[in-house]
């Protein structure tokens, strides 16, 4: 079944998006990331444009965001102090990151950036979780296990404007926070993505905190920012098609059910190194489009003003 | 006296001008974008109306031409740096029109001579213009004949030689098959009527495609509220992440 998508312009099957959907959302549940660093990769795979994917991306993280916080709210697991600082960070993040994406749109260049951004990001956090996944693999294989090594956390705490988070029980300066924040934010916009794969790792390694408030932290965070985004992509550059967003969120909340059942009876480590490896293949296609000679060397762009 | 030819001449003209005229059908008049739009074939079909017996000499043939809004595009070149394929050059080709179907009644160069196509910009290559190129650009004729390779692949450009079938010199019919990924506006349909080459009669006529329902007011919605729809957007997200979600806790609850 054919449908047409009112601000992407194209007809894709609809069938072909439940699907992707679906398959994210079952790797997001397995795996209990967002989904949306693999989501729009995939969209522009399919002939999305590049532009409409991200919006529109953002617009669906809000979404499959929103219950996930819910649930945390019950269970008493957001810090609203340390997301409401996050927070700060992300929307000026967010904003910087609009305003280079359509400065780069201007100069024909968006469509680089993105795929850029995302070899380099898929790049990195595909490898570290390879590495560390076949660590975690071989250690539990010697039975053996040596205690975590304690961070190192001294030039932190050294830094002006401290604040009390009760809830992560820290009393620490707001300004790691905010850069965190400002960072996801600027991804969030740039990559239509909601950044909790880089946040996650931050809040727990750099700014020490527990690990039952991070998720719950964190999805609070990217609900914000990535609906500021969705604004801003939707007033500046008519991007956001809801027909799109929709259509994958339905078949990512059902994946997520399914994802999440099969991720509790399979071993954790395994499931990781199969994330890290599907991580590096859509990492790999990309930089391979951007490395090998493309069979058309001209583009047509939007209908360009002078 | 030399008034009075004057007058003669322009009461002839038009006569001998409109000798052989198009009387033109149209499957539909408009193609409608809805939700599941999945291209869609226009039947065009005709007769041409004369008063004189089909004149000697060499046969009647035609030509129908489905046109597109034109509108500028920006092309962009892509060229090696730093190891990575980037947009380089870029070139704004003024007038390209979105879509162009070209069908004719014997192969092109047969019925059209290379005159008549620069007067009545019948080809696709004289349909694009680009004035005004960029001297510093190299080769900015690679990049109008890069949007009709392009725009070929996507089947949006094409030229389909001896599909119109002309019976009697009198009745034509073809078939002009439109993408699902048409871009909105007024089409117009020109049937050019020709005898050794030369131009003896045109037509035009208009075809809207539109956006119709739900896509027209999410798109127009999306243009001139944007605040709205993103708010529309994400309200509309978010029950369906929630609702979905929900549903399948309670499922799983029972």
């Amino acid at each position: 079944m054919q449908i047409y998508l009112p601000i992407a312009e194209v007809s894709v099957n609809a069938f072909l998006l439940f699907g992707l959907g679906g398959m994210v959302g079952i790797l997001s549940g397995m795996f209990g990331v967002g989904g949306g660093f693999l989501m729009t990769p995939l969209l522009f795979f399919i002939g999305i444009p590049p532009a409409v994917a991200v919006a529109t991306e953002a617009n669906q993280i809000v979404a499959s965001s929103f219950s996930g916080v819910l649930a945390h709210f019950r269970r008493r697991t957001v810090d609203l102090r340390m997301g409401t600082v996050l927070l700060i960070g992300g929307l000026a993040g967010a904003a910087l990151g609009v305003v280079v994406f359509n400065y780069l749109k201007s100069l024909g260049q968006v469509d680089l950036l993105v795929k850029l951004c995302y070899v380099v990001f898929l790049g990195i956090i595909g490898s570290l979780m390879f590495i560390e996944s076949l660590n975690a693999i071989r250690k539990s294989r010697k039975a053996g296990t040596t205690p975590p090594k304690r961070r190192q956390r001294g030039w932190i705490h050294a830094m002006p404007f401290k604040m009390r988070f009760r809830t992560s029980g820290l009393y620490i300066s707001v300004i790691p926070p905010v850069i965190v924040g400002l960072f996801v934010g600027v991804l969030s916009a740039i990559m239509g993505v909601g950044g909790g794969f880089i946040m996650v790792p931050a809040m727990i390694y750099l700014l020490g905190m527990p690990t039952k408030v991070v998720v719950g932290t964190s999805l609070f965070q990217i609900i914000f920012v990535t609906a500021f985004t969705t604004m801003l992509h939707a007033t500046t550059n008519y991007t956001v098609d809801v027909v799109l967003a929709v259509l994958l969120l339905v078949g990512g909340v059902v994946g997520a059910q399914f994802g999440t059942v099969i991720g509790a009876r399979m071993p954790a480590e395994q499931l990781r190194v199969l994330l890290a490896a599907l991580v590096l293949v859509v990492c790999g296609k990309l930089a391979l489009d951007l490395l090998l000679q493309p069979s058309e060397l001209y583009s047509i762009g939007d209908a360009g003003g002078h | 006296m030399l008034r009075l030819i004057t007058l003669l001449c322009l009461i002839c003209m038009p006569a001998y001008a409109t000798e052989e005229q198009v009387v033109l059908g149209l499957s539909q008049d408009r193609v409608s974008i809805t939700a599941n739009f999945d291209g869609s074939e226009i039947l065009i079909f005709g007769a041409v109306k004369r008063e004189a017996p089909i004149p000697e000499g060499p046969p009647l043939e035609v030509i129908v031409s489905v046109v597109g809004p034109s509108e500028p595009v920006t092309v962009r070149r892509k060229e090696k740096r730093f190891g990575i394929w980037v947009n380089t050059d870029s070139l704004v080709v003024d007038l390209a029109p979105s879509f162009y179907a070209v069908a004719t009644s014997a192969p092109f160069d047969d019925v059209l001579t290379h005159t008549e196509d620069l007067r009545y910009k019948v080809s696709i290559e004289r349909a694009i213009r680009s004035v005004g190129a960029e001297m510093n650009i190299r080769g900015a004729q690679d990049f109008s004949e890069a949007v009709i390779r392009i725009r070929e692949d996507e089947g949006l450009y094409s030229i389909r030689e001896n599909t119109v079938a002309v019976d009697e010199q009198t009745l034509f019919r073809t078939s002009i098959d439109m993408p699902s990924d048409l871009t909105e506006g007024d089409y117009s349909a020109r049937i050019f009527l020709t005898r050794g080459g030369a131009v003896v009669s045109t037509f035009e006529t208009a075809i809207g495609v539109r956006k119709v329902g739900l896509e027209r007011i999410l798109y127009t919605m999306s243009r001139e509220q944007p605040i709205w729809y993103g708010l529309m957007s994400l309200a509309i997200a978010i029950a369906a992440g929630w609702g979905a979600s929900t549903a399948f806790r309670l499922l799983r609850e029972s």
